[in-house]
């Protein structure tokens, strides 16, 4: 065998020396970029496995700087301009399609993708309270939690957390303030005046007689009820008793509904 | 060999003055400087700290962060008065025992889970064998019984002869005084030797063990 002398040992020890690996840079840099959001301008920052970081403009008061520094602290990552849009991002910040995105959401807890994940499959329009998000992340009871991390939500628009509303049928606080957190919903045309009167009269779920099925008031089966056949009721357990079975499409209920019917079908 | 001559030294320290000064001024367009000057020594030193060329890349990645990090907390002061290479270096050390801490708490991976790569020094391998058998065949075995050193000598090596590093600096990452370091160095290079000679360069790869 060659080279068993210490210095063509050295030798070969310096050829070790690898080229710098392609890459590597992307795997530290996060890249951000401002695109037009359905809140106006919006800052967003991501990395090679998805958007990770989206505030609107407004809420830095349109500074930049405050975004990136918003950023690091939360991410501990360095920033640098991005060349492109990741593919589906300003689609899915105009609210079009949200398809081909993928969010980058490493560094958050189970529990906070878990509450994403189960944010993200409320559809565009509809409406679903705080104690349903807990249910579908399969903590049931913390119901505030979910509060907290919705407050918290890194990619606001991209998973709706603006669709998160309380149960007595107030739509609640939102990160960039409820005034646009009406303003989202009624884009999607949501209903949100009829969601409203309901509450008022103290209805939060909404069954047909003809099928017996009982909904949230946004759920498109509730929506189409017609007047004659619509019955409103508290709660669902008021539903269930007057011989309704939940909505297998809106799920108001835990009682009868597993908490993860398709967790292999997030969106 | 890689040693730095007199000559470079000089125009090393000065770089590194610029960068230093360019991480004061503006953190992350700093970084992305200090990232390119260093990429390519962070990296090699990885490849030789990690068993997959992957693991190489996520163990440099999170080097460079958990500098970053660091960087963010430190005054101008601080970050003038740092000697950025042996300090990258001492952080990625600490960042290869981690990972070698948290993969011994996980279970194996399935027998079938290493490519056999892992053993050579890339893909390129088999192409390249017939142009330069004797020293390709030398730099492949060495990455493999280097890894069989212990690792303070297994480091000392890679950082003095791979990397090129100054006695100093191989004393200043491995935490001790420069004549440890040197003893680090010369048994690291001894025991390659002993290694190389007393196993049969085909024998060499089925005989090592998957650690």
């Amino acid at each position: 065998m060659m080279g068993n002398d210490l210095d063509s040992i050295t030798g070969a020890l310096a050829d070790l020396t690898a080229p710098a690996a392609p890459g590597l840079a992307d795997r530290i840099f996060g890249s951000w970029l401002a695109a037009p959001s359905r809140l106006g301008a919006a800052f967003v920052a991501f990395t090679g496995a998805g958007v990770q970081f989206v505030r609107s403009a407004e809420s830095v008061r349109g500074d930049a700087g405050a975004f990136a520094e918003a950023y690091r602290d939360r991410f501990g990552r360095p920033l640098r301009p991005a060349d492109r849009a990741p593919a589906g991002l300003l689609g899915a910040l105009r609210g079009t399609s949200a398809a081909s995105l993928q969010l980058d959401l490493r560094g958050l807890s189970d529990f906070e993708r878990d509450v994403l994940t189960a944010t993200s499959r409320i559809p565009a329009g509809q409406t679903r309270p705080y104690g349903w998000v807990a249910r579908e992340a399969g903590r049931p009871r913390a119901v505030r939690a979910v509060g907290t991390v919705l407050a918290r939500n890194p990619v606001p628009l991209l998973v709706p957390c603006h669709r998160v509303v309380r149960a007595d049928g107030l739509l609640g606080d939102y990160m960039f303030g409820s005034a646009h957190k009406e303003q989202l919903l009624r884009a999607e045309q949501g209903n949100v005046d009829e969601v409203a009167a309901l509450a008022r009269q103290g209805v939060h779920f909404v069954g047909s007689d003809t099928t017996g099925v009982v909904c949230f008031p946004t759920c498109p089966h509730a929506r189409r009820i017609t007047l004659a056949h619509r019955h409103g009721f508290r709660t669902v357990g008021a539903a269930l008793v007057s011989g309704y079975r939940p909505c297998r499409y809106c799920r108001p209920a835990a009682e009868v509904i597993p908490a993860h019917p398709d967790a292999g079908s997030d969106r | 060999m890689r040693a730095c001559g007199v000559g470079d030294t000089g125009d090393r320290e000065h770089q590194g003055e610029q960068l230093l000064l360019a991480l004061v001024a503006d953190l992350d367009s700093g970084f992305a400087e200090l990232v390119r000057a260093h990429e390519r020594v962070v990296y090699s030193v990885a490849l030789r700290l990690s068993s997959r060329p992957t693991d190489a890349e996520d163990l440099a990645a999170e080097a460079f962060l958990r500098a970053y990090r660091a960087l963010r907390g430190y005054d101008a002061e601080r970050i003038a008065s740092l000697r950025l290479r042996p300090w990258l270096l001492t952080i990625l050390r600490n960042a290869a025992r981690n990972a070698a801490r948290d993969a011994a708490r996980r279970p194996a991976p399935p027998p079938g889970f290493e490519p056999a790569e892992q053993l050579t020094c890339g893909p390129s391998v088999e192409h390249s064998v017939e142009e330069q058998v004797e020293q390709h065949d030398l730099g492949r075995q060495l990455g493999a019984v280097l890894a069989q050193l212990p690792e303070a000598q297994r480091l000392a090596v890679v950082l003095r002869h791979v990397v090129g590093l100054p006695t100093s600096e191989v004393a200043e990452v491995l935490g001790c005084p420069d004549g440890t370091a040197k003893s680090h160095i010369s048994r690291g290079l001894h025991r390659l030797r002993a290694l190389l000679t007393e196993q049969p360069s085909d024998g060499l790869i089925a005989g090592r063990t998957v650690r």
